[in-house]
């Protein structure tokens, strides 16, 4: 049996990476919604949720058992398996992204070197953006089987509004790839680690200001956070595609936004912010010093960081940028944000023929 | 049994009953869910054989961009089990005989191919790799992806034409 021989142990180490990167972005999102709240609360000048626990640090699980018994409702005139089918999509898909990000370098556990990332395909990019788009079909399922016009409505703005931004979003990608030459995540970080300034200038964000910030307005759409959270416009759609929804079915919709907010955030730091890199310091030096394993942990703390600046963002922006008309997002999305992703791309790419020969 | 060979015959199983699953639906969305597992399945069979890149190009414009089209399509124009047509008994039989007589063709064409007992490539292969396979286009088969690529670009216009109002 060639089954039995294969390494026993990495099957194993796969595995428990797995279900930490699970458990952490599940544990992550539970207090995004608690950060969220305080956010907003500080933004408006009230005190956010400060009843439960602690400075209100319970709340995020007083929310969920709220949501764990409420009745479960299926509506009887919905398709029920598909109904059932779109909230499982949504969470599986805004999970299952986190396998190519690069979460750290390397930890050396019983002789064993222990890679942080799940999985290093080729195609790490490519793959992200598969999952993307795989990803709007919860939503579309899950608003049609609803079999209310409000749902049909926000799940069809929902899907095409995620299309839309996903070309823009290619294309600034486009541009970033000229400079790295690489699709591979964990290569991208490593070549940033090797710039000036103990990796600060190598961040791909000096090569790629405009892409960048591209890429940042495609997220937010992508996500349908505000100021693109079309799909859940409540002035327009009552809730949007999650309307007909209960208890720890629209608990999985709800979560599933979130987790993908931490999941972009982390691409985003990886691709244009260096990703694990410690700034103003030389990691290799400073492994000789201390250890691998302590740099290595170090490393994930600057990422975690990094990505809980992008949460900042995006719940700075959402309280500060009203929401876009339905024609204005396209109009952005089609006749701006394309152009000018066309031209970053033509330029990057003019400019790294001419740097090259 | 090697690991590879238990996934493949798991794709196949699975590209197979969800394709029959495809035709055999009632309800259209049903039908688009099931295609979408067809080409889930073949893009593992892609990974099988290490062609990662037409693995996740697969997703990203099969799974991904046309069958959301497909299912706008049927979601709005509201196509359920119960207003499908009835077609003719008659029709329904001249098909089969159709697609069975062209089932036919197809193995009597393809039984003494030189296709068959060439060996796939194995999961150690490099040739679907994008390096390798952005090397080649750019190379051997340059004049065809560019004609391509001139036919991609003339049904853009055309489609911006047709969107446009006057």
């Amino acid at each position: 049996m060639q089954l039995l021989s294969t390494d026993i142990s990495l099957i194993l180490e796969k595995f428990s990476i797995i279900v930490i990167v699970v458990l952490a972005l599940l544990g992550i999102a539970l207090y995004t919604t608690f950060a969220e709240r305080k956010v907003a609360g500080i933004m408006q000048d009230r005190y956010g949720p400060n009843r439960a626990g602690p400075f209100g640090l319970l709340q995020p699980l007083a929310d969920g058992i709220k949501l764990f018994f409420k009745e479960e409702l299926i509506p009887l005139a919905s398709n029920r398996i598909l109904f059932i089918l779109g909230p499982f999509i949504a969470m599986f898909t805004a999970l299952i992204t986190g396998a190519v990000v690069p979460w750290g370098s390397q930890l050396e556990i019983f002789d064993r070197t222990v890679s942080l990332t799940i999985a290093k395909p080729d195609i790490g990019i490519l793959y992200v953006f598969a999952v993307v788009s795989i990803g709007v079909f919860g939503m579309m399922i899950g608003g049609w089987a609803s079999n209310n016009k409000f749902s049909l409505l926000a799940a069809i703005r929902g899907a095409s509004q995620v299309i839309s931004y996903e070309l823009a979003m290619g294309l600034s990608i486009i541009a970033l790839l000229f400079v790295t030459g690489t699709m591979n995540l964990g290569e991208i970080v490593t070549q940033q680690m090797a710039g000036g300034l103990g990796g600060l200038l190598g961040w791909n964000i000096f090569m790629q200001p405009l892409g960048f910030l591209i890429f940042l307005v495609c997220v937010f759409a992508e996500c349908n956070r505000t100021p693109f959270d079309l799909p859940e416009a409540e002035s327009e759609l009552n809730m949007g595609y999650h309307q007909e929804y209960s208890s720890l079915k629209l608990g999985f919709f709800l979560f599933s936004e979130y987790i993908n907010m931490i999941v972009s955030s982390a691409v985003m730091a990886t691709l244009f912010f260096g990703g694990y890199d410690i700034p103003f310091v030389d990691e290799t030096a400073l492994s000789a010093a201390w250890g691998n394993n302590i740099v290595a942990i170090l490393g994930i703390l600057m990422l975690l960081s990094k990505i809980v600046f992008f949460l900042f963002l995006f719940m700075w922006v959402r309280w500060t940028i009203p929401r876009f008309r339905y024609d204005q997002l396209m109009d952005l999305g089609w006749r701006k944000m394309i152009p000018l992703a066309l031209a970053n791309m033509l330029i990057t790419g003019v400019v790294t023929l001419w740097l090259n020969s | 049994m090697s690991i590879t060979q238990i996934l493949f015959w798991f794709l196949s199983a699975l590209s197979i009953l969800s394709a029959l699953m495809m035709v055999t639906s009632r309800n259209p969305v049903h039908s688009v869910l099931w295609l979408i597992l067809v080409f889930f399945a073949i893009s593992g069979h892609y990974i099988l054989m290490n062609a990662q890149f037409l693995a996740i190009v697969n997703m990203i414009v099969y799974a991904g961009a046309i069958m959301v089209l497909f299912l706008f399509v049927i979601m709005l124009m509201n196509m359920n089990a119960e207003t499908e047509p009835q077609k003719n008994k008659w029709l329904k039989m001249a098909g089969a005989i159709g697609s069975g007589t062209l089932l036919l063709v197809l193995v009597a064409a393809l039984r003494d191919s030189e296709l068959r007992g060439r060996t796939l490539e194995g999961p150690e292969g490099t040739i679907g790799l994008v390096k390798q396979l952005g090397a080649v286009l750019f190379t051997d088969y340059v004049v065809p992806f560019e004609i391509s690529s001139v036919l991609f670009l003339s049904a853009m216009v055309g489609a911006v034409l047709i969107g446009k109002k006057d």
